[in-house]
């Protein structure tokens, strides 16, 4: 261990609180990295880490798989996605699994590989599942930009994009979940700045600390929280300097609405949350897979005994699910944060299997 | 090489150049066209006393020792990638199953499947590339195959090899003789083949100089057999990564492993592209490295005869033998933390090999 870790830790230890707390980190990227660091073994036992919404493809609802897989059986259309969500089980198949029937399903790593495709496919019809938090939505608001000004007539996006701060209250409301102070996302507001989440410690008095991702950002953050709770204080601190400003990237954001509208959105485990999705504005509509591939699906339902939900609140711990590492594995993975590479199951899974 | 009735067509010595372009179904019906392409083509790389009599069997000359004998396939896309290509990666991939045996390489066999239209000037790169790597371990093709199937029912090239080799018998080398207190043994950075691999692919947009690490480990093994007589296991780090192959030694063997984050080396720039893609070393696939479980007491010699090779240059204990036990992979983090690698997770990674 290096010395900075070492005397970081030391003074986490010296100067713990007096009291057990909650602190959730809400970013899967940070889920993956305490796990993996094993940071928990090096914090104060009465310093408990939950994991948080924080990962895109496991808050996505399974309707909307259902949603993408009936359009990719019922229209000759060329599906691109990331690879995280290809594997997600929806209530009776996935899009690994219509792949193998022949369905034209790609893996992407940027939306413009999709958009690419659709210009050098014109015969083709295109869509691109447009997911993720305040990271990846400018890119894709930049790809609608790029679409409408090119009059591209075969390209689409399947749109669930969602936002953070919005998702951060409705936990705060719920009386279920005990959160102490968060662990902020440091990609998310490397966009959105530190204000949008200045109504969690004003009105709700809940310090907040804006994160990096290597153990020592980590550890960092957590000292910072300790520090706040320690004083009685609720601030919203940038551990992420190199990366975050308070403003954040206002030529980015600027980029999202002028492509879309704030809208409500379904949260998987957290359902309906006012604000906290977008829809394209009318300018844009026309790229809407949704209006253009219009299906009725069956009944969505979540996989019996699957508790992703209150894992995903931060009520459950993976290991107190009753199918976790017994049927839901990553290789036969039942709820979603088994699947995804930044999923709370898939991290204890991997990482926190068994306590040495 | 071919089925005795089409003999007629194959007359091994010749001067005549291949000029044909492109892969066509005749190269694969028997007749002329293929006889065109082993005599013209294959004899002018592989060509030997054995290889060139084109009888059904090779038959080859064994004294009463053990034998090793092994096969595999490739469908790696792309076919040509940073550090190889298919051809390079299939004699490799064998050669590094044979000399797990601490086996003498005795002879190989080259099948290919060629989709029509796959253009020759890339099969002579392959067969070229498969030439040199021969020539680096002194290894022969004794016997092969061609078939050519219609356009779409591959992609453009599969290739299959198998091999045999002579193991001494005072040669007894698995995963039984670990015990507690062996160290364990790495001849340098790993996920460099699977990396290389992802960074070329068409739908992967940014460019990285990451160079598979592909490469034949007989000369490496037989460095380490000759500095010690207590190699317990070798096993090389193919598909599933360093972390399942210790999984797997340590279950075969009933023992439990510590290994150390620091000591295994990752290239900065492999780190980065695993970091972003979600996507951990310990899994990802190598083609040319090698894990050694040694007497802890020989570990030192085997390492420096390690260094000495060009294959092992960056060589490193990572690790040892703890316990007999259950399988556990303790995996101390830079952190000086612990987790315990779990074996049956694996990344979801196109055709890498």
């Amino acid at each position: 261990m290096n010395n900075n870790i070492k005397e970081l830790v030391e003074s986490l230890n010296n100067n713990k609180p007096d009291h057990k707390i909650n602190i959730m980190e809400v970013c899967g990227t940070h889920t993956m990295a305490i796990s993996r660091y094993g940071l928990r073994q090096l914090i104060p036992e009465n310093i408990n880490l939950i994991s948080g919404p924080g990962c895109p493809v496991c808050v996505t609802p399974i309707g909307d798989i259902d949603w993408i897989i009936e359009i990719a059986r019922q229209y000759d259309v060329s599906i691109f996605t990331f690879g995280d969500l290809f594997r997600v089980p929806g209530t009776q198949s996935s899009l690994y699994n219509e792949k193998s029937k022949g369905k034209d399903i790609n893996i992407c790593y940027s939306p413009a590989d999709a958009l690419d495709f659709a210009k050098n496919n014109p015969d083709k019809k295109v869509i691109f599942i447009a997911i993720g938090f305040e990271t990846t939505i400018p890119l894709t608001s930049v790809i609608v930009k790029r679409a409408y000004k090119e009059k591209t007539s075969n390209f689409y996006i399947y749109n669930t994009h969602k936002l953070v701060p919005e998702a951060l209250e409705l936990l705060l409301v719920d009386r279920e979940v005990k959160i102490d102070a968060f662990l902020c996302p440091g990609h998310v507001s490397a966009i959105i700045g530190s204000k949008p989440y200045s109504f969690i410690a004003d009105d709700y008095h809940i310090p907040c600390v804006i994160s990096g991702f290597e153990p020592m950002d980590i550890l960092e953050s957590i000292a910072m929280i300790i520090v706040q709770i320690n004083k009685g204080i609720s601030d919203v601190e940038i551990q992420y300097r190199r990366v975050v400003r308070e403003e954040g990237n206002p030529a980015a954001v600027n980029s999202i609405y002028e492509v879309f509208d704030k809208s409500d959105s379904v949260w998987r485990g957290l359902g309906n949350i006012p604000g906290s999705g977008l829809k394209l504005k009318k300018k844009f509509l026309k790229f809407d897979a949704k209006t253009h591939f219009p299906v009725k699906i069956n009944k969505s339902g979540e996989p019996h005994g699957c508790e992703c939900g209150d894992i995903l609140k931060g009520i459950k711990k993976p290991s107190e699910c009753r199918l976790f590492s017994r049927i839901c594995k990553p290789e036969n993975p039942i709820g979603p944060c088994m699947v995804s590479s930044e999923g709370s199951c898939a991290a204890y899974y991997k990482y926190e299997k068994l306590k040495v | 090489m071919t089925s005795s009735k089409n003999k007629k067509n194959i007359k091994a010595y010749n001067d005549k150049k291949f000029r044909d372009r492109i892969i066509q179904l005749s190269h694969g019906d028997g007749g002329i066209k293929t006889g065109e392409l082993i005599s013209n083509l294959l004899l002018k790389y592989f060509g030997n006393e054995i290889l060139n009599k084109l009888e059904d069997s090779a038959v080859l000359n064994c004294s009463n020792k053990k034998i090793a004998y092994t096969t595999d396939s490739f469908v790696v896309n792309p076919i040509f990638f940073p550090g190889g290509d298919i051809g390079k990666l299939s004699i490799c991939g064998t050669i590094n199953d044979l000399v797990t045996t601490g086996c003498t390489l005795l002879a190989i066999s080259l099948s290919f499947i060629l989709e029509e239209s796959f253009p020759v000037s890339d099969f002579k790169k392959i067969l070229s590339s498969i030439k040199s790597t021969l020539d680096d371990t002194k290894l022969h093709i004794v016997t092969g195959d061609t078939k050519v199937v219609e356009k779409g029912s591959a992609d453009k090239i599969f290739i299959n090899t198998s091999g045999i080799g002579l193991i001494d018998n005072d040669i007894d080398i698995s995963p039984e003789k670990i015990k507690a207190g062996d160290k364990i043994l790495l001849n340098g950075s790993i996920a460099d083949h699977g990396t290389a691999i992802l960074s070329c692919r068409k739908e992967f947009n940014f460019k990285t100089n990451i160079v598979s690490d592909c490469a034949p480990l007989s000369s490496l093994v037989s460095d380490m057999l000759a500095a010690s007589n207590k190699i317990h296991a070798l096993r090389d780090a193919t598909r599933g990564g360093l972390a399942s192959i210790l999984f797997e030694l340590a279950r075969a063997s009933g023992t439990n492993i510590n290994i150390y984050e620091d000591k295994i080396p990752v290239k900065k720039e492999v780190h980065g592209i695993c970091e972003f893609l979600g996507l951990d070393p310990l899994y990802i696939a190598n083609e040319g490295k090698m894990v050694v479980f040694v007497d802890r007491n020989d570990a030192d010699k085997v390492l420096q005869a390690m260094k000495k090779n060009k294959y092992g240059k960056d060589s490193r204990i990572i690790g040892e033998v703890t316990e007999k036990g259950e399988g556990l992979i303790i995996l101390i983090t830079e952190l000086g933390t612990k987790r315990i690698l779990d074996p049956q997770y694996s990344e979801q990674l196109p055709r890498i090999c």
